[in-house]
């Protein structure tokens, strides 16, 4: 008997009309002991609604209208939270997408875990205390029993999710439900994860349910897999399968659109934007978005069909045959022209604010002696795990941070301030449009402000203009009169990328702009920077922790380690033969749909008996050498050069197949 | 944590040099000073020459300033000039006596306050909750001079339960205070409630929808549970601040409400001094007001990074 039983749910929202809107459409899942499902959809799918439904947790202003989901034969919707309390984080239990908010902020790590226990247990005070140890060193957490003392702030991203693991295994679970475990995460953090996870399933026979909207995740860690869209599942089967030879036209697209590291190319991304749950008329989900859509597709709604053993699709006219991985080269050739920016070992430190904060102590060194220059229509992608400091570069760089030594040559600036031209030559694109876009102003009104302050246009010229730019970055006209909040997270950040250019910029950074969307129009937002900065001769500094977009875009790559530079290079030699173990070990972690279960190196934290290392990576390196410790290694290679004494030529440069 | 302690420590005094060179200025700007004020019609020829003199008026601005702070340090506030006393013993009785009073209105009004937002919180526009809510609002529109009014009215003259005026002296004991001042402190309480419980009342709502506390009930912790462990310590921590607010906007309540009352307090008494166009009296109030007001702020602070502990093992 299967462990968890989802039959025919659907779950709605009220729509304007009070008729009720399907979020979660007709759903069946079944999930045994052992096994591990991964749901994969975009935002807005209703993957996290089904997942809370099988926790028997409908939110406020959702109904529950049909079907039910169960564990253990249990219903778990309908019922009061009273009956759940047994099941929920005992024999079923969820790890949530963030742990950083789901903990509470105002109890130590160690009670969080020990309510866990005694809700779900008979074991005396003596007991728990030494089982929450041993949970906090069972998800490999340092030093457990100092870490039990701590508050949720005082932990790093990673660990808190380590924590919430441990949480969820405090009740000795049956079953595991997995909200995006991972995102937010560094990938070296990540694998770590990841592994404890799919050992937890081998080890005990958990059951795993893995909501993400990262397929590379969904691989390494869940044998079937079930595509959902606007509500439904379209299709499912085993991972492998699926992936290699997707048969729904929104898997295949959806599969397609992700950018691969070994190909370096950037794929297609899905047209239009996903159906909400108000403008779904009928006929297929996917139909107004499906290039393949007939007559059949658009009059009634396929139900989910057998293709082959164990593979269902819901398409009238499925596509058979391997995927093929196309796309066109974004970076094209290599820029050769005069640098527009360069920085000479430019230094940030870090203050405490405030008026106290000066007597703090010496200030905190967040990004050491960079030196970089990027050229005329040249992209250079900056990436680094999560403080090493490359957004701080980003805003070093824009002036909105000041610089401690070195110095930064940019346009329309001689001196160590900025004026108005640098300004203007220098924009900046952000990570999240909903926050970087002022949600009070139209369209209009926020292309037009670079327009009115850089350029001395009259009104007419600035509607031209804004128009112009609109259609540059493919948005109907329409859009002018309309505010940020009717819009999606992809055409928001074309917004932003339309005021970016409005500034005639000479130099643009982007400070992980794709992170925030679905993956679904991610490619379409990384084009657009080519199309538009590579053609007009814009020196672009890409800063994102997607390895394979950064090389799809870019033609060369910088990556930081804790604030200083360790390698650089043509984006392709970086990525095919990495020279700094470092670098390595990024590019191993990323997990892509197609690599599930690789070999992989997996990163340790710092070694304790390595103090004041002469190379910084020297304390986490698998190869470290006495000579790392002793001296600062310097620059090995000509073009494509790494800060690592193990890169010149001592050892043959291992190529990686990933 | 210390260096945190010690750094809104010092930020207080420097609050307070600050007040205290604004309440000097202030008056200095005035026209005329505190002679010609306080003799009026007399203040001229001799009379006022010797006033003058015996003020120590005719040295310069900054050196009276730098020997009223040095005086106020060391305790004197110098000597009124329509009670011809020192105003350290006419201030200290009355400083106590508005020190009771509000201990009264804040001790009975806080608990309420907390109590009741959370209860509002807890079931948000249910009845309940529009019934506290509706009420909190109409009690924080009304001026204190005319709830204190309808007050009397009701509790005094119509039903007669205590006497609507204070006739008790300002050296009167503690314990006889507390008893005249059922009246004015339900005044205060009013407002005073109504502020803090609409704080604690969103702040225990914005929990509520936390991730935190959708994460408890997930794993399967019984309601109650969650509202004491995970939901009030985190909801009760942001009122902190806003409660030391509220309980020094007391002061400037207790002015109006003492004179309502006939109170012989420290509100009174600033009325009275203005009245009298005691200078150095009204000087000596405004200053004590600011440090009340300032005392109130860090305690309010301090607490709150003792209780918080985000704030209390920052970057420890």
């Amino acid at each position: 008997m299967s462990l968890i039983d989802v039959s025919g749910l659907t779950i709605g929202i009220r729509g304007p009309d009070d008729n009720i809107l399907p979020v979660v459409d007709a759903v069946d899942i079944s999930v045994g002991e052992g096994e591990s499902l991964g749901i994969a959809g975009e935002s807005g799918s209703g993957k996290s609604t089904l997942l809370l439904a099988m926790m028997g947790l409908v939110k406020t202003g959702l109904h529950h209208l049909k079907g039910q989901s169960r564990f253990d034969g249990l219903p778990m919707l309908g019922r009061n939270d009273e009956d759940l309390n047994g099941i929920r984080g005992g024999r079923l239990a969820l790890i949530p997408q963030n742990a950083g908010t789901a903990l509470t902020p105002s109890m130590r790590i160690g009670r969080q875990i020990e309510e866990s226990l005694r809700l779900h247990g008979n074991l005396t005070a003596e007991v728990r205390n030494r089982r929450i140890v041993d949970l906090l060193a069972r998800v490999q957490l340092p030093d457990p029993v100092e870490l039990a003392q701590r508050y949720p702030h005082q932990l790093s991203g990673g660990q808190l999710q380590r924590v919430a693991i441990a949480m969820a295994l405090a009740g000795e679970p049956k079953a595991l439900l997995l909200d995006e475990p991972t995102t937010g995460l560094d990938v070296t953090t990540q694998l770590g994860i990841l592994d404890l996870l799919a050992d937890l399933r081998r080890s005990e026979g958990v059951a795993l349910i893995c909501v993400s909207h990262d397929l590379g995740v969904i691989a390494h860690l869940c044998h079937r897999l079930a595509v959902m869209y606007a509500g439904s599942i379209v299709e499912s089967g085993a991972t492998a399968e699926i992936l290699a030879a997707p048969r729904h036209p929104y898997a295949r697209a959806l599969i397609a659109s992700i950018p691969r590291i070994a190909n370096g190319l950037l794929p297609q991304s899905i047209p239009g934007r996903p159906a909400a749950a108000a403008d779904r008329a009928g006929g297929c989900n996917f139909a107004p978005r499906c290039v393949a859509a007939r007559e059949a597709c658009r009059a009634s709604a396929p139900a989910l069909q057998p293709v082959a053993e164990g593979h269902q699709v819901a398409c009238f006219f499925p596509t058979a045959g391997p995927l093929s991985l196309d796309g066109t080269n974004a970076a094209g050739p290599e820029a050769t022209g005069t640098p527009v920016l360069r920085l000479v070992d430019v230094s940030v430190s870090y203050q405490r604010p405030g008026f106290f904060g000066r007597f703090s102590g010496p200030p905190r060194q967040t990004v050491s002696k960079v030196s970089l220059s990027v050229a005329r229509g040249e992209v250079l992608g900056l990436v680094g795990e999560s403080g090493s400091g490359k957004s701080t570069v980003l805003r070093a760089i824009a002036g909105l941070w000041p610089i401690s030594g070195g110095e930064i040559v940019k346009p329309g600036s001689t001196g160590p301030g900025h004026s108005p031209e640098s300004r203007r030559a220098v924009q900046l694109i952000f990570q999240n449009p909903d926050a970087s876009l002022n949600p009070r102003h139209t369209i209009e009104e926020i292309i037009a402000q670079p327009l009115r302050l850089y350029f001395d246009m009259k009104p007419v010229e600035i509607r031209d203009t804004a128009l112009r730019l609109l259609a540059d970055v493919n948005l109907d006209p329409r859009y002018l009169a309309r505010y940020p909040g009717q819009l999606s997270g992809g055409e928001r950040q074309r917004v932003a990328i339309a005021r970016a250019f409005a500034a005639k910029p000479e130099v643009l950074l982007c400070d992980e702009i794709t992170s925030a969307l679905d993956v679904s129009v991610q490619a379409s937002v990384l084009r657009l920077i080519r199309d538009l900065g590579i053609a007009r001769g814009v020196a672009t500094l890409l800063v994102s922790h997607d390895l394979a977009a950064v090389r799809a875009l870019s033609h060369r790559i910088a990556v930081l380690y804790r604030g200083e530079l360790v390698e650089v290079g043509p984006a392709a030699d970086v990525c095919a033969a990495p020279m700094h173990p470092y670098t390595k070990a990024l590019l191993a972690a990323v997990l892509e749909p197609e690599a599930g279960g690789l070999h992989r190196i997996r990163l340790a934290p710092d070694r304790g008996d390595i103090q004041n290392p002469a190379c910084a990576f020297a304390p986490r390196c698998p190869d470290c050498r006495e000579i790392c410790v002793v001296t600062r290694p310097e620059w090995q290679g000509a073009e494509h050069q790494a800060r690592c004494h193990l890169a010149d030529g001592q050892r043959p440069r291992s190529r990686l197949s990933v | 944590m210390f260096r945190l302690i010690v750094g809104r420590a010092a930020s207080s005094v420097v609050t307070l040099v600050l007040i205290s060179l604004v309440v000097f200025i202030g008056l200095e700007l005035m026209p005329g000073d505190a002679c010609t004020a306080y003799l009026g019609r007399d203040g001229k020829g001799a009379v006022l020459d010797s006033c003058r003199e015996r003020m120590g008026l005719n040295r310069p601005a900054s050196e009276r300033f730098l020997e009223w702070g040095g005086k106020t340090l060391s305790g004197d506030l110098g000597t009124s000039m329509q009670r011809d006393r020192p105003i350290t013993e006419i201030v200290g009785w009355r400083l106590r006596n508005t020190l009771v009073l509000s201990a009264v209105a804040a001790l009975a009004g806080i608990p309420l306050a907390i109590l009741l937002g959370v209860m509002a919180g807890l079931r948000r526009d249910g009845p309940l909750d529009l019934f506290i809510s509706s009420t909190a609002i109409v009690a924080m529109t009304i001026p204190e001079f005319i709830s204190a009014t309808l007050l009397i009215l009701i509790f005094a003259v119509s039903l007669g339960w205590t006497a609507g005026v204070v006739t008790i002296g300002y050296k009167a004991p503690i314990l006889d205070l507390v008893a005249v001042s059922v009246l004015p402190a339900a005044t205060l309480t009013l407002i005073l409630a109504a502020h803090i419980m609409r704080m604690v009342r969103s702040s225990v709502i914005d929990v509520l929808e936390s991730d935190y506390v959708l994460m408890a009930r997930l794993k399967g912790v019984p309601w109650r549970q969650i509202v004491w462990r995970h939901v009030l310590p985190n909801s009760l921590l942001p009122a902190i601040s806003v409660i030391g607010l509220t309980i020094a906007w007391l002061l400037g309540g207790v002015v109006i409400v003492e004179s309502v009352f006939n109170y012989p307090g420290l509100g009174r008494l600033a009325v009275d001094a203005v009245g009298d166009r005691d200078l150095p009296l009204v000087q000596a109030i405004a200053l004590l007001f600011g440090i009340i007001y300032v005392i109130t702020n860090l305690a309010a602070d301090l607490i709150a990074l003792l209780l918080n502990p985000r704030l209390r093992t920052y970057r420890t």
